[in-house]
């Protein structure tokens, strides 16, 4: 069973729904974003989403993009991130999943994209501009190598359309819960619970929620639905706000770990269903 | 428009290009856009209402004018330019904002957005919004509100909303990136009115449609004019949506040469050029697979051009595949060759073309010597040059200075 099937099972059994934090591989530099993940991994993140920065991430808001722009200063290719992942893979078994949009890994190569990520011990890819029409030739090069291909739903997606969805990803499936772009929302859709229940009842995978969480009483909310609260842009932002800019080139996070391994720490507690 | 969808594959590919890489909530709705673009386009309603407003309001049919002057200082080849600068609002960029508001109306969205470089499409945009009376919002580079400030006041005269983005590049790529996010969040009421023969499918497909009455019309004029076909077509490139549509409607007819004239800006071997076709690669942009101009890793390069509506890293994906077939051939101007175009005509008929136009006149320099005396070429002068006379002035002040 690989890592991601196997987290969500034994949480099943712990009555949890898994943590999954998202940060921005090489925001503010590699270095952090290693040890980020390993604090997180610590304080009790059940998955990590490690995004791979693209210039134009169209269905981001403006806090994954700035951190974007920042990592891509830093000149961050597939190859850093799949040269980290193998460091962090070293020291833990935490499922790791890279997410980025498709021209980079379509001008790596798609088999080649798929066999040095599963190599250097990546679980997974979510790439939100690559919708199941398009995915085909992804999604095989993928289940070649082992690696699960996590596809989005939203919630204007028509029922139909939905079970194809479900039927065609792997690992889990992504629950978009607004209608729009990623970034920290103060509210969330009212028919956020019946959308996600919608979804469970097409898909027999797990289905995990993101977009716009990223306080623990939302996550507490979710937890009731969802097998899995994904939580983003209020962990970038913390990242931001704790990381000192010299120059131009922001250097590393001092603050930045623990402050996003603390709020872990709390967003997990909010994760335990009894 | 008969015919026009039997070309991409359902999915709306041309070849390995074209498709829809966008996110997840747009599915439905690009789903919803085509099934009602189908619907109209066998509408008899839908195409008078198009018919009458294109004629009455845009001012179609274009004239079919021969430059004679030009055609002798050329060295004695004919050369016709289809009029496009002549329609309401001075580019061909009228045709599609037309054909998709109506659209948009029939589909009940009360809501219009778009992006610009130049602003000639935002313009257009606003235009058509303000005939419509629907809420209009343009996004638009914040690089470009400042070099484009009359279309930034001509958009907001007729009650647009012009947002400035100041993500990226803070140009044209930006402003689609931002476009497309609030498509996103808003799309239950919002119809986003793309600008040119880009973006996912059907976009590329509807707005071929919607511009190729140039080449129908221009069709029908030449053969009745010269009693038959021309030998040349040339039109500039940006996004490509004026070179596909005067190309279209001669694209099974194969003696007819048919060359688009991408911007090679300061030069195809530096960094600033938006000539995507002849030194790109093809890769995946704004939701299509296409010719791109970007790094080995496959982040987008920023494009370059003196003409603004030329300055886009990417292109349509029916051109990367004419591209790819060899039906059409697609070569590169630079900045310095357009400007010269931009006084030839200006000196010869008295007509100044827009600064991307020019970039097909002066393609002409180049072409004319190795075509026979009295062949046809027909010039699609897509726009006008009041945009750009300020620019140019200053670019020629600050030469003689």
């Amino acid at each position: 069973m690989n890592r991601i099937d196997k987290m969500f099972s034994i949480l099943k059994r712990r009555n949890e729904a898994a943590l999954i934090p998202f940060v921005t591989t090489g925001d503010p530099d590699l270095p952090s974003t290693e040890a980020i993940c390993l604090e997180m991994a610590s304080k009790g993140a059940d998955l990590i989403e490690l995004g791979l920065p693209f210039s134009d991430p169209l269905a981001d808001g403006p806090t994954i993009q700035a951190a974007s722009q920042r990592a891509l200063r830093n000149n961050i290719t597939p190859m850093d991130l799949f040269e980290m992942v193998a460091r962090i893979r070293r020291r833990t078994d935490i499922p790791l999943v890279l997410m980025g949009y498709f021209n980079p890994v379509y001008q790596y190569g798609l088999e080649r994209f798929a066999r040095d990520a599963a190599d250097a011990g990546l679980d997974g890819t979510i790439i939100p501009d690559l919708p199941l029409e398009e995915a085909g030739p992804w999604i095989k090069a993928a289940k070649a190598t082992g690696l699960a291909n996590i596809l989005l739903v939203a919630p204007n997606t028509p029922e139909d359309r939905l079970g194809k969805i479900a039927r065609a990803t792997s690992g889990f499936l992504y629950y978009v819960s607004v209608t729009g772009i990623t970034g920290a929302r103060t509210t969330l859709p009212d028919n956020l619970a019946q959308g996600l229940q919608a979804a469970k009842r097409h898909c027999k995978k797990p289905v995990a929620v993101g977009f716009g969480i990223s306080r623990p009483d939302q996550v507490e909310m979710l937890s009731r639905v969802a097998d899995g609260i994904i939580v983003g842009s209020a962990i970038v932002r913390i990242i931001e706000e704790n990381t000192v800019p010299e120059g131009s080139a922001p250097v590393r996070a001092l603050d930045a770990r623990t402050k996003v391994g603390d709020f872990v720490k709390e967003l997990k507690s909010a994760t335990l269903r009894n | 428009m008969k015919g026009s969808l039997s070309k991409p594959d359902s999915k709306g590919h041309f070849g390995i290009f074209g498709g829809r890489y966008v996110p997840e909530t747009l599915m439905p709705a690009l789903q919803e856009l085509e099934r009602a673009y189908k619907a109209a386009r066998r509408d008899v309603t839908f195409k008078r209402e198009l018919g009458g407003i294109l004629k009455d309001y845009v001012g179609r049919p274009t004239p079919l004018y021969e430059a004679k002057r030009l055609g002798e200082a050329l060295g004695g080849i004919r050369v016709f330019l289809k009029r496009e600068d002549l329609t309401h609002t001075g580019a061909h960029k009228i045709n599609n904002t037309i054909g998709q508001i109506i659209l948009a109306r029939r589909m009940g969205k009360t809501r219009i957005i778009a992006e610009t470089g130049a602003g000639q499409h935002g313009v257009a945009t606003a235009t058509a919004a303000s005939l419509m009376g629907l809420e209009c919002e343009v996004y638009m580079g914040r690089k470009d509100t400042v070099r484009q400030a009359m279309n930034v006041f001509r958009m907001e005269l007729t009650g647009a909303r012009v947002i400035p983005v100041d993500s990226g590049t803070k140009t044209l790529k930006d402003a689609i990136n931002e476009a497309i996010r609030d498509w996103v969040t808003n799309v239950a009421n919002t119809h986003y009115i793309i600008g040119s023969v880009v973006g996912p499918h059907p976009y590329p497909v509807m707005v071929r449609d919607f511009q190729s009455v140039i080449g129908r019309e221009a069709r029908a004029q030449i053969k009745r004019v010269t009693g038959r076909l021309p030998d040349v077509i040339v039109a500039c490139v940006g996004g490509g949506s004026n070179a596909m549509g005067i190309f279209y409607p001669f694209s099974r007819d194969k003696g007819v040469r048919l060359i688009g004239v991408e911007a090679a800006g300061e030069g195809i071997d530096t960094e600033h050029h938006s000539a995507t076709l002849t030194v790109g690669n093809p890769g995946v942009l704004h939701g299509t697979m296409s010719y791109l101009l970007q790094d080995k890793w496959g982040q987008i390069k920023g494009a370059h051009s003196v003409a603004p509506g030329l300055d886009y890293p990417g292109v349509g994906p029916e051109h990367s595949a004419f591209k790819e077939s060899g039906r059409a051939e697609y070569v590169a101007v630079d900045d310095e060759a357009a400007l010269k175009g931009f006084r030839l005509l200006s000196e010869t008929e008295g007509i100044i073309p827009a600064l991307e136009s020019a970039h097909a006149i002066a393609y002409l320099e180049s072409l004319a010597p190795n075509l026979e005396r009295g062949s046809i070429v027909l010039v699609n002068l897509s726009g006008r040059g009041d945009k750009d006379v300020e620019t140019v002035a200053e670019i020629f002040k600050g030469r003689t200075a």
